[in-house]
């Protein structure tokens, strides 16, 4: 008896011993190997709109981004109320080497560009009919993102010279398998821009017209405009802004209050950020709303040296009010709402300045094309029109939707007592990033 | 409960066995020395658990069968046997005897005597844990043993602890020892949702628990291989004991209350200082609204001016020129946070049975209200034991607990609406508003957390099972084929409701979720042990292979837009924010061997190893092995000191291994791309970058110990000494973030820890006064020692400080160094601390008011050096007295809270008192920078100016008790009766500035980021009062 179970325990025992080894090879669940993630057509466009959700994140066009070129070139007309450090180091000049929002910037942005670069290494799973459109979008939203990485990281481009300043590292290649290749140094100002600008080019060919809420055509060469506009090069962002309005895809809304908190785009925004209930909520109704439309307590605040420039029966003063005793702006009281990137109202001031500071008049006069804003706002037709009253139209119209420091830096104008190019003006590289990457420790900024 | 509790009763009657025939023994026992009757003396039916105490004069009374024997047992005493013959009358005298050498010790598979053990073990009587007035059982393994670093991370009801065996060996895995439950390893990870990781150890209960051993170095614990690195934790539940049915029914009741404060601004000094604060800011720019009243308008003191009316309720009084000149409020946010909680507990259990069969049950209810208002803790647990010998041939035996918890849950320390927040408000804001209604934004500074315990409802029910089965074949002498087959299933269910007048809740009309946790655990395990003695050598031997499989799901959904705060559920929410569910798994194969061998039990060898196995594992790296030998001589056991009139017991032993840590995530090692939205649709992301020979952390572990006695082992103790080198750290090294990464986990740097750890246990006082010493102390330094291509890991938070670096312990505070204040202007400074090429500071004179350009240094860390404890128990005539006083020295917290707090008034929070201290004039000599309502001016909160000493002795746990005389309650026909009051952190000694150094910051505490305090609720107090009757 004892000898039988012996030899069965045995037997059993080592039947354990053997069955077991498979069952070490376990699958996620939520997460796909990288080898599947790019060896379809669906699996490719699932990774583009995944380019998109980076592309919306809260530290980048979720609205922080928006929000920092608001705060860092704020004097006077804002100020950060709010008790969260890293934005009131902004706010105040006095960023550190470990502000958060500035990593977050550097960081989600360069998610965005190694999404793309490995959807631009897959195009050939991509069915045929779709290829450019995934190649456009993809080319769009690099040329967004190191557009504004340069504009933030870097001293501002000087037209008609070498930039060889320095700009951000550009990377457009997908990371596999890290090494010391991934070490990267930063490129010249120079080339970031003629990088963006091949890009959006790229994308402005590929892209359809029509592209829903996603990157079209005319976002493409509205970037383009702007970017054109950055660099001072008036005749192209003139030439670009007028291509967008001749389209004929976008239309001024009717009153200034309808521009913003709509949950879906408009006619006239030409690219905006997507935000659902499902995915987050956005991060300019966070910081310039109240509690009441799901913000904070309502963190910056809207000074007398901004209300002050509104004349009489403009409408565009009125969306301010009086939240918790203090004005707050009201173009970002609704937390699902889109955040507006770009809109049709920007091209024609580009379009009015440049032809302005051209004298010429391609596709309208710069009086019409001012008037087109003006009389949108409330007031009445101007006669006449100088390059002053185009920029401080423009002031007014795109207020709190994060032109202020860009436009500080092109019109060379100053914040406080700090000259457009003043270092503290520039953000610095993170430290965090310096840690992980000592090629860039000689690289920092000025004044860090 | 009532309903419950007769269930129980019916069901253990049902198992009442037959008493056989019984006769009735009393006697005496005495002390051999000096014939003094012994209390408290175990008389037990040996092979059996059945037993009663002797009584203040030594008196027992016991119902026996025909033919058994009598064991008398009493710590220090030498343990007598006694056969049952025809007397009816047995007085005993007991000798003294080596504390505890016989003692059964166990260990992974199986068991040893503990003069036989050569690793190091440290073995907890459960007798010594029951109902302690805490939730988890680490908790009440506080200052018990040596070597154990145990701390409460708040004081909140979820019991959340950090326990460190030997000190931190790793810095992304994890760092809690494994947890074996009669031997089956428990889910220790947290399922919940929402707010900081709750402990799903609080569902164990603690007092069915028999006794505790913790594996402490490589000898003991590398047969559990690959989570072996971290020590093990085994716990071993009450077993039955065959003769007459012992039941024990104890209640207690009581309160907790918070056991420390600080002290805040009331509304008067809280309104000057901000005036002054706005002022010093206004003269800084160039205005003198005071003096030039052209400055006021736009200035600092208008907006400061314009805050207190908004603070305190738009009812300010303004004299004059519009100030504001205070107000009759002055609430106490603090004590609003804070409630006087009630402890209820009542625990029944019973232990019976026959040769045959024999089981174990108990059924507890335990309701703790905590500290902190809305918070509160629930626990039922029900457990069933029963071993049975079906023939010679075969045992088999089935444990099964079922665990229900509920918490009522208060948010994470870093958000807005946990009550801890409250003190950031204003004191000259009224707790409620003219229409009665709770002070709130824009009134009050923050949102007020009282409007989340008003409208909103966060629980958190978890059910918990642990079953297992075995089945034990006896196939040859000294040889057992053991077969096990266990599970852990753990269940979580999370429902929060949030009203719309809450913040979370006010822009949706109401916020809600539900979500759904299951971790399944199951392990099977079959093991051969063998025991044999031969002659003068005696050998025992265990081989075997686990199979373990756990599977963690997840189901959530979200909703907003309810139309009425009364509905409960997300069945009524209009708009359906969020559903979803995950699910992840893992599983362990493994093979494992131990050899023991003596010669005279005085020269003793152990051999052990383990493979490990795991889907964790990088394909390229799938098995792990991990072997340990231990030796160990007993000395007193040798001619030259065997009857040594001083020396009574003498062991050296040694041991080496190796052991692993597999505490990492489950798919780390594969590149992936992870999921997300947007627009509406499902997206994938780049979220992983590969490693496919990604392993285990190695853990090699050198230990030498004495185990010692001396006068006949009235004093006696162990002494180790053991050195832990961790290599192969599982790291998130970072990355570029250019690359569209942020980290790799990579095996790369090593850990080490050293330390001593003594115990000493001496028996002061025998007779009627009797009165015994346990003392602990334990030394560990922890380093770092590589990092591999890097010297340090700081993620450059702004906010928190802890790092890894290179030469410093994990963790170490790393930041500016402050200089105290110029007397000249009152600016902050700091050190400069010029470094040289290779990070040395080469000039620690020059200071600087400007924190960038001071250069971070290592300032202290937040791992204690020193551990001790030190616990007395007096004993008279039925009385018992005993306190442990328990300590860690050595360490630092960093105050994080403290930059709002004591913030030279840069924002509205209310500020500490001693912010009164702060610089005012020329010449002013203070550590306080001057207020600044809006500029930063000390508050940087990477900043020695908010480290404090962590070290501190508490009172952690009293009790006094009576038993009452057997002679008096025999009458009453009970066995025992015992009132008591016992309490826990009754007394804290400590230099700390803040609440409780005993701390780690619940959303952030993670191996790196401990001794950190935000806004964290200090340890509870708790005094309950109860008493236990047996029949």
């Amino acid at each position: 008896m004892n000898k039988l179970f012996y030899i069965i325990s045995v037997v059993v025992f080592c039947g354990i011993l053997a069955g077991c080894g498979k069952q070490l090879d376990l699958k996620p669940s939520q997460s796909l190997d990288e080898s599947d993630a790019l060896s379809t057509d669906e699996n490719v466009k699932s990774v583009l709109q995944g380019a998109y959700s980076e592309f919306a994140l809260s530290g980048i066009y979720g609205g922080c981004l928006l929000r920092n070129a608001e705060l860092l070139g704020g004097d006077g007309e804002l100020q950060w109320v709010g008790t969260y450090i890293d934005p009131r180091q902004i706010y105040l000049k006095t960023m550190l080497t470990t502000n958060s929002e500035v990593e977050a910037q550097w960081e989600e942005s360069y998610e965005v560009i190694n999404s793309v670069n490995n959807i631009l290494t897959a195009l050939s799973v991509v069915n045929a009919d779709d290829r450019d459109k995934v190649e456009g979008e993809s080319l769009f939203l690099r040329g967004l993102m190191y557009f504004d990485l340069v504009r933030f990281f870097a001293q501002q481009y000087k037209f008609g010279t070498t930039n060889d300043q320095l700009g951000v590292p550009l990377v457009l290649t997908p990371t596999g398998v890290l090494s010391a290749a991934n070490n990267v140094t930063r490129n010249t100002v120079d080339e970031v821009y003629a990088q963006v600008i091949t890009d959006l080019q790229t994308a402005a060919s590929k892209l359809p017209e029509d592209n829903g809420v996603y990157a079209s055509s005319g976002a493409a060469n509205a970037l383009l405009a702007r970017v054109y506009l950055q660099k001072g090069d008036y005749a192209d962002a003139r030439d670009a802004a007028n291509t967008v309005i001749s389209s004929g895809m976008y239309a001024l809304q009717p009153t200034y209050a309808k521009v913003f908190n709509n949950d879906n785009n408009t006619s006239e925004d030409i690219f905006a950020t997507q935000i659902t209930p499902q995915d987050d909520f956005s991060a300019m109704t966070e910081f310039f709303s109240t509690e009441d439309y799901g913000g904070r307590d309502g963190d910056i605040i809207i000074l007398d040296g901004h209300l002050n420039l509104y004349s009489a029966g403009d409408q565009r003063f009125d969306l301010f009010y009086n939240g918790n005793g203090s004005i707050e702006c009201g173009k970002w009281n609704n937390q699902y709402g889109v955040v507006n990137l770009i809109r049709l109202a920007e091209m024609y001031l580009i379009r009015a300045e440049c032809n302005i500071r051209l004298s010429t008049t391609v596709g309208a006069s710069p009086l019409e094309d001012f008037n087109m804003i003006h009389t949108r706002a409330g007031l009445t037709a101007a006669a006449s029109v100088t390059l002053d009253d185009i920029l401080y139209e423009r002031r007014l119209e795109l207020a709190f939707e994060g032109f202020k420091i860009h436009d500080v830096r092109r019109l060379h104008e100053d914040v406080g007592s700090l000259t457009y190019n003043d270092p503290k003006l520039v953000f610095p590289i993170p430290a965090r990033e310096i840690n992980a990457n000592p090629n860039l420790a000689s690289e920092q900024n000025d004044g860090y | 409960m009532r309903k419950l509790l007769f269930l129980l009763f019916l069901f253990c009657g049902c198992l009442l066995p037959a008493n056989a025939q019984q006769k009735t023994i009393t006697g005496t026992v005495t002390g051999a020395e000096d014939n003094q009757p012994i209390i408290g003396v175990t008389v037990l039916i040996k092979g059996t658990s059945t037993g009663v105490i002797t009584d203040m004069d030594g008196k027992y009374q016991i119902s026996v069968p025909q033919g058994a024997t009598l064991v008398f047992r009493f710590v220090g005493r030498k343990s007598t046997e006694v056969p049952v013959g025809a007397s009816n009358v047995y007085d005993v005298a007991l000798e003294y005897d080596l504390v505890g050498v016989d003692e059964v010790v166990v260990v992974g598979y199986g068991t040893q005597i503990k003069s036989k053990v050569t690793g190091s073990i440290s073995k907890v009587d459960g007798d010594v844990l029951r109902n302690i007035p805490v939730p988890t059982v680490e908790q009440a393994l506080q200052g018990k043993t040596a070597g154990v670093f145990i701390e409460s991370v708040n004081g909140k009801s979820t019991g959340t602890t950090n326990m460190r065996i030997r000190g931190s060996s790793s810095i992304t895995a994890t760092n809690q020892p494994l947890f074996v439950v009669d031997g089956i390893p428990l889910t220790t990870e947290s399922l919940n949702f929402s707010g900081a990781s709750i402990n799903p150890l609080t569902s164990i209960n603690f007092n069915d628990v028999e006794s505790i051993d913790i594996l402490k170095d490589a000898a003991s614990s590398a047969i559990y291989g690959s989570r072996g690195a971290n020590g093990v934790v085994i716990i071993t539940t009450k077993k039955g004991i065959s003769g007459a049915t012992k039941i024990n029914f104890t209640v207690q009741t009581g309160y907790n209350e918070a056991s420390r404060r600080r002290k805040f601004m009331n509304s008067t000094e809280y309104v000057q200082y901000f005036k002054d604060a706005a002022y010093n800011s206004d003269l800084l720019e160039g205005y003198d609204p005071i003096n030039n009243p052209s400055d006021y308008s736009g200035s600092w003191l208008e907006f400061a001016n314009s805050r207190m009316n908004r603070y305190s309720g738009w009812a300010a009084v303004l004299d004059g020129d519009g100030t504001y000149t205070g107000s009759k409020v002055n609430t106490d946010w603090q004590n609003l946070a804070f409630q006087k909680g009630k402890i209820y507990s009542a625990e029944f259990s019973a232990q019976g049975g026959n040769d045959k069969l024999k089981y174990f049950t108990s059924l507890s209810y335990n309701n703790s209200e905590g500290i902190l208002v809305s918070n509160g803790l629930q626990k039922i647990s029900a457990r069933l034991n029963i071993d049975n010998k079906v023939s010679k041939l075969l045992d088999i035996g089935f444990a099964l607990s079922l665990n229900r918890t509920n918490i009522d849950q208060v948010s994470a320390d870093n958000a807005f609406s946990t009550p801890m927040q409250l003190v950031a408000l204003s004191p000259i804001t009224p707790e409620y508003d003219q229409s009665g209604e709770l002070s709130n934004i824009p009134v009050t500074t923050y949102y007020n957390p009282l409007v989340d315990v008003k409208y909103a409802s966060r629980n958190i029910l978890e059910y918990r099972t642990v079953a297992n089965g075995y089945l034990s074949f006896n196939l040859l002498d000294g040889l057992k084929w053991r077969n096990e087959f266990g599970f852990d299933l753990y269940n979580l269910k999370e429902n929060a409701r949030y009203g719309k007048e809450t913040d979370t809740g006010s822009a949706t009309n109401g916020y809600g979720f539900a979500n759904y946790g299951q971790t399944q655990n199951i392990t099977t395990k079959s093991y051969f042990d063998y025991l044999k003695g031969l002659g003068d050598f005696s050998l025992s031997a265990v081989l075997g292979t686990e199979f373990q499989y756990t599977a963690v799901d997840n189901a959530r959904a979200e909703g907003e837009q309810f139309p009425s705060d009364n509905l409960k559920t997300l069945e009524s929410a209009g708009l359906i924010t969020v559903g979803t569910s995950t699910l992840t798994q893992y599983s362990f194969l493994s093979y494992f061997s131990r050899v023991n061998f003596d010669y005279k039990a005085k020269y003793l060898f152990t051999l052990s190893g383990r493979t490990d196995g795991s889907s964790r594992f990088g394909t390229n790296n799938r098995y792990g092995f991990f072997p340990a030998a231990s030796l160990g001589w007993v000395l007193s056991k040798e001619d030259f000191l065997v009857n040594n009139a001083i020396l009574s017991f003498l062991k050296l032993r040694t041991s080496y291994g190796l052991t692993g840590n597999a505490g990492i995530s489950n798919f780390g090692q594969l590149g992936l791309y992870g999921v997300t939205r947007y627009n509406g649709l499902g997206a994938i992301v780049p979220s992983q970058l590969e490693n496919r020979g990604l392993g285990w952390e190695s853990t090699r572990q050198i230990d030498f110990g004495i185990d010692w006695g001396f006068f006949k082992n009235r004093i006696s103790g162990e002494v180790d000494y053991y050195m832990k080198k961790t290599n192969n750290l599982l790291l998130s090294v970072p990355v570029p973030e250019t690359s569209g990464y942020s980290t790799q986990l990579r095996n790369v740097g090593s850990v080490q820890n050293k330390g001593f750890e003594f115990v000493i246990n001496t028996n002061n006082f025998t007779g009627n006064f009797t009165w015994n010493t346990n003392l602990n102390f334990s030394y560990n330094k922890n380093e770092v020692t590589n990092l591999g291509d890097q010297t340090i890991i700081d993620d450059g938070s702004a906010r928190y400080m802890n790092v890894v670096m290179v030469g410093q312990p994990i963790g170490e505070f790393y930041g500016a160094e402050y200089a105290g204040v110029d007397p000249q202007n009152g600016d902050a400074l700091w050190y400069v601390n010029t470094k040289d090429a290779n990070g040395k500071v080469t000039d620690h004179t020059t200071k600087t008011n400007d924190f960038n350009s001071a250069n971070f240094v290592p300032l202290g860390n937040p791992t204690p050096k020193y551990l001790g404890a030190i616990t007395n128990t007096f004993g008279y005539k039925g009385f018992e007295l005993a306190f442990t006083f328990q300590g860690v020295f050595g360490n630092k917290v960093h105050l994080i809270g403290d930059q709002w707090m004591a913030a030279n008034g840069v924002w509205f929070d209310n500020q500490l008192e001693s912010q009164l201290a702060s610089w005012k004039k020329v010449g002013d000599i203070t550590d306080v920078p001057q207020a600044r309502l809006g500029y930063d001016n000390g508050d940087q909160s990477r900043n020695s100016r908010y480290l404090s000493d962590g070290s501190y002795v508490k009172l952690r746990s009293f009790m006094i008790s009576y038993e009452f005389p057997t002679k008096w309650i025999s009458r009453a026909r009970l066995d025992r009766m015992k009132v008591f009051i016992q309490g826990q952190n009754l007394l804290t000694f400590t230099k700390y500035k803040g609440w409780d150094p005993e701390v780690s910051t619940d959303f952030l505490n993670d191996n790196i980021h401990t001794g950190c305090d935000f806004y964290s609720a200090p340890q509870p107090r708790s005094v309950v009062f109860g008493i236990t009757i047996g029949l």
